[in-house]
């Protein structure tokens, strides 16, 4: 099953290795990757989804929370949560194509933040799978480039990680 | 604000108390690098001390108490080589190759339960160390390992001697410091320690580069008496519901069994672990580094468990209703398939390390806390009540007297006259020699195993072996370091001809510190763990297994200027063993033949049960 790990790591050079070494290290899976320093800091937060049966989601967070530099973790998958991935796509943009294209942005509430005679770069913002629909629908007109930055996630509600 | 040594070692009274640490301190008059500066208050006292980083890593190592340090000097860590020489508390052991300071920090801190410390250079000094780091990794060894680096400008640039040690050791240590500022030196190194000796104890890194060492500046040295991690808090204590329910398990159980591992031994609980299972009346089987925790001479104790273990231990396991696993991995060379792994046994897993609970063996009752006071804990509860089914215990001790029974005189046949001997029997008269009291370290092989089911081992940290990563070579540096520090204990190192040619350098360094260890070669002139498994695997192609050209021991030891005595016969045995053992300060390389065609028995059958064991070479469960 996929889970989204979600992880306030000591912003400090090396911490970043250890928790994708970690993975590596013991034969665990990265789908996507994302980290960033929060409001304070001193800490960084990385989201990491991944793919393991129940026993191998347990040891996961249980290495994670013994490296030194890892200072709080949760599973959001365990509750109810709110997941994003942005993606930037160049596609093609010639002749009848182009309104079309302009036609299934719209569809997926997606936005053409640049543009040239003969592409259209599009920015767009959900979940995995409505990310995976957009370069799907996209696929026929032709798919130049994708930068997807992996998924983000938060908790719903009160519940809150930080220190 | 910069502060200047303008008079000599003392520099006038200014600012003292927070926030001072990081202001640079230059002692420009100073080129022969004198220690100790003081900034004083305008009263003339001393207020704070002003020391190189170099001279703050030696005066660290004083004030945490450490004696010894094993290393080898090289460019980078000059500065603070240059500190140790300058003080005279803390020892530092030149030996002949970085992998043997790790194995002499390690058998030091087995032996002692303090943390062993290295000392090495960057680049090659740096890799040299890796095997010991990964030993010591493996078996939750606490060690604290100073690499010196080259300076912070060059790092990156594939500078000389420049390698990424953290990078490198990344996967084999606790945690790993780099130091940006000289004045973080203090702090560092404290959490450095407290890392590696509390919680499950590991290696800890510490890489420093060549500036943070200089001697030209100087900064503010206070010895940090704690330390602080927000992110690190280990278990003091396990979770007092599962100990009761576990407790109420032990008292209801038919067929019980404890199995306990290294983290008794390292986390000193084998006094309470002795009481508790005296007083319930269990039988009790260790692992590999669990030996000694309890008495092996006593009735209640099975032998140790495994690939190799006791057939008795083993039998137990698989038949057990219940197992008391209390600082044990559930480690592959134990378990064997861990499908058919005790097939009607319920599990109690107390460990202080969490990931170590059910990643191999899902555990009913996982208890997550210190050895000790889980141990304790459990002897409380116990107290006072009796167990449920005295009877059923009756008849379970009778079912393992009659395993033991069935293996007696099954493992292997004493030599005959004339005949060449059996490295079973050279162990057993070690121990008989010794009085199963020395400090027996190992190298990794047959001789390993047998020194582990032959010599018996009453008191804990006494079998000092390799038993996660198993490294060939551990055994004699380490051996050198348990001596240094026991000198009036008889310290044994158990090797084998192939083993102890990779550390065998170290010679040098016993004859530089009078270091007397006595090593026992079992010389089968093979590498024979290796042979064993290609005569079971292999139909005995012997590829790479036969040590063709090995040198006289004779005249290689007499070379380092020390008494070597070959053994071929059974009545040459006891008396070379007890010429060897006359004299604590000497050391003497017994070089032992024994037959290459001997097995290590039991064996596991491979991907089987606990139970399935070959016995012999005809013979299997």
């Amino acid at each position: 099953m996929r889970h989204i790990i979600s992880i306030l790591m000591e912003n400090e050079p090396g911490a970043l290795s250890r928790v994708v070494g970690l993975f590596s290290q013991r034969n665990f899976n990265i789908e996507t990757l994302n980290v960033a320093p929060t409001e304070d800091p001193s800490l960084s937060r990385l989201t990491v989804t991944t793919i393991g049966d129940d026993r191998v989601i347990e040891q996961i967070t249980k290495h994670l929370n013994k490296l030194i530099d890892v200072v709080k973790l949760v599973d959001l998958t365990e509750g109810n949560h709110i997941e994003r991935e942005l993606m930037l796509v160049k596609v093609k943009a010639l002749g009848a194509a182009r309104d079309e294209v302009k036609r299934t942005v719209d569809i997926f509430r997606a936005q053409i933040v640049d543009v040239t005679p003969s592409l259209y770069t599009v920015q767009i913002t959900g979940d995995a799978s409505k990310l995976d629909a957009f370069l799907q629908a996209m696929s026929p007109v032709g798919i130049l480039e994708v930068a997807r930055t992996g998924v983000s996630g938060i908790a719903r509600g009160d519940k809150v990680l930080s220190l | 604000m910069r502060v200047q040594a303008l008079t000599g070692p003392y520099c006038q009274g200014l600012a003292s108390g927070a926030g001072m640490g990081r202001q640079r301190h230059t002692a420009a008059l100073d080129p022969a690098g004198c220690p100790a500066d003081r900034t004083r208050d305008l009263q003339g006292r001393n207020t704070v001390e002003l020391l190189s980083g170099a001279d703050m890593i030696a005066r660290f190592l004083q004030d945490e108490g450490v004696e010894y340090i094993y290393g080898y000097p090289g460019g980078a860590a000059l500065h603070i080589y240059d500190a140790l020489f300058r003080q005279d508390k803390v020892k530092h052991i030149l030996v002949r190759h970085e992998q043997a300071a790790t194995h002499a920090a390690d058998g030091y801190a087995r032996a002692s339960g303090k943390p062993g410390v290295v000392l090495v250079t960057s680049g090659p000094g740096a890799t040299n160390a890796v095997t010991g780091i990964a030993t010591a990794y493996m078996d939750s060894i606490p060690m604290v390992v100073l690499c010196g680096q080259v300076m912070s400008h060059l790092i990156g640039d594939d500078a000389f001697q420049e390698t990424d040690i953290v990078g490198v050791t990344r996967p084999i240590v606790k945690h790993s410091f780099s130091i940006r500022h000289p004045s973080e030196i203090p702090e560092v190194l404290k959490k450095a320690f407290y890392l590696a000796s509390t919680g499950r104890p590991g290696p800890v890194v510490v890489d420093i580069p060549k500036d943070m060492t200089a001697p030209t500046e100087r900064y503010e040295y206070v010895y940090p008496k704690k330390v602080k991690l927000r992110s690190y808090n280990p278990v003091t204590r396990g979770h007092t519901g599962q100990i009761k329910k576990a407790v109420e398990m032990m008292l209801k159980a038919k067929r019980p069994v404890f199995y306990t591992g290294g983290g008794v031994v390292t986390g000193k609980a084998s006094e309470g672990l002795t009481d508790l299972v005296k007083q319930l009346g269990f039988p009790i089987t260790t692992t590999l580094m669990g030996i000694g925790a309890y008495p092996q001479s006593d009735r209640q104790c099975l032998g140790w468990l495994g690939m190799h273990g006791s057939y008795e231990s083993n039998m137990a396991m698989h038949h057990a209703d219940l197992i008391i696993a209390i600082g044990a991995r559930f480690d592959d060379r134990v378990t064997n398939n861990t499908s058919k792994f005790c097939p009607t046994a319920k599990i109690i897993h107390v460990d202080v390390d969490p990931s170590s609970v059910s990643k191999t063996v899902r555990a009913d009752v996982p208890i997550v806390g210190p050895a000790s006071s889980v141990i304790n804990e459990m002897i409380s509860l116990v107290q006072g009540h009796s167990i449920a089914h005295p009877e059923a215990l009756a008849d379970w001790w009778q079912k393992i007297d009659g395993w033991r029974a069935d293996r007696e005189g099954k493992l292997y046949e004493p030599s005959k006259p004339g005949e060449v001997l059996k490295p079973q029997e050279v162990i057993e008269a070690l121990c008989r020699v010794t009085r199963g009291e020395a400090y027996v370290t190992t190298d990794v092989g047959q001789h390993q195993m047998f020194a582990a089911q032959y010599y018996k081992f009453d008191k804990p940290n006494r079998l000092i072996t390799s038993g996660g990563l198993g490294t060939m070579g551990f055994g004699f540096p380490a051996a050198m370091g348990i001596k240094q520090n026991f000198p009036e204990d008889d310290v044994v190192c158990v090797t084998g001809e192939g083993s102890f040619q990779m550390m065998m350098q170290e010679l040098s360094t016993c004859k530089q510190y009078g270091v007397g260890v006595k090593i026992v070669n079992l010389n089968n002139a093979s590498l024979g763990m290796v042979r064993q498994w290609q005569d079971l695997n292999y139909k005995s192609r012997h590829a790479h297994s036969y040590m063709e050209s090995l040198p006289d021991f004779h005249m290689l030891i007499e070379a380092y200027g020390f008494t070597a005595i070959t053994v071929k016969t059974l009545d040459e045995l006891e008396p070379a063993l007890e010429r060897a053992f006359a004299n604590k300060h000497e050391l003497v390389f017994l070089d032992v033949k024994v037959d290459p065609h001997e097995h290590v028995y039991p064996m596991q059958v491979p991907l089987g049960a606990m139970r399935d064991m070959l016995l012999s070479k005809t013979e299997r469960t």
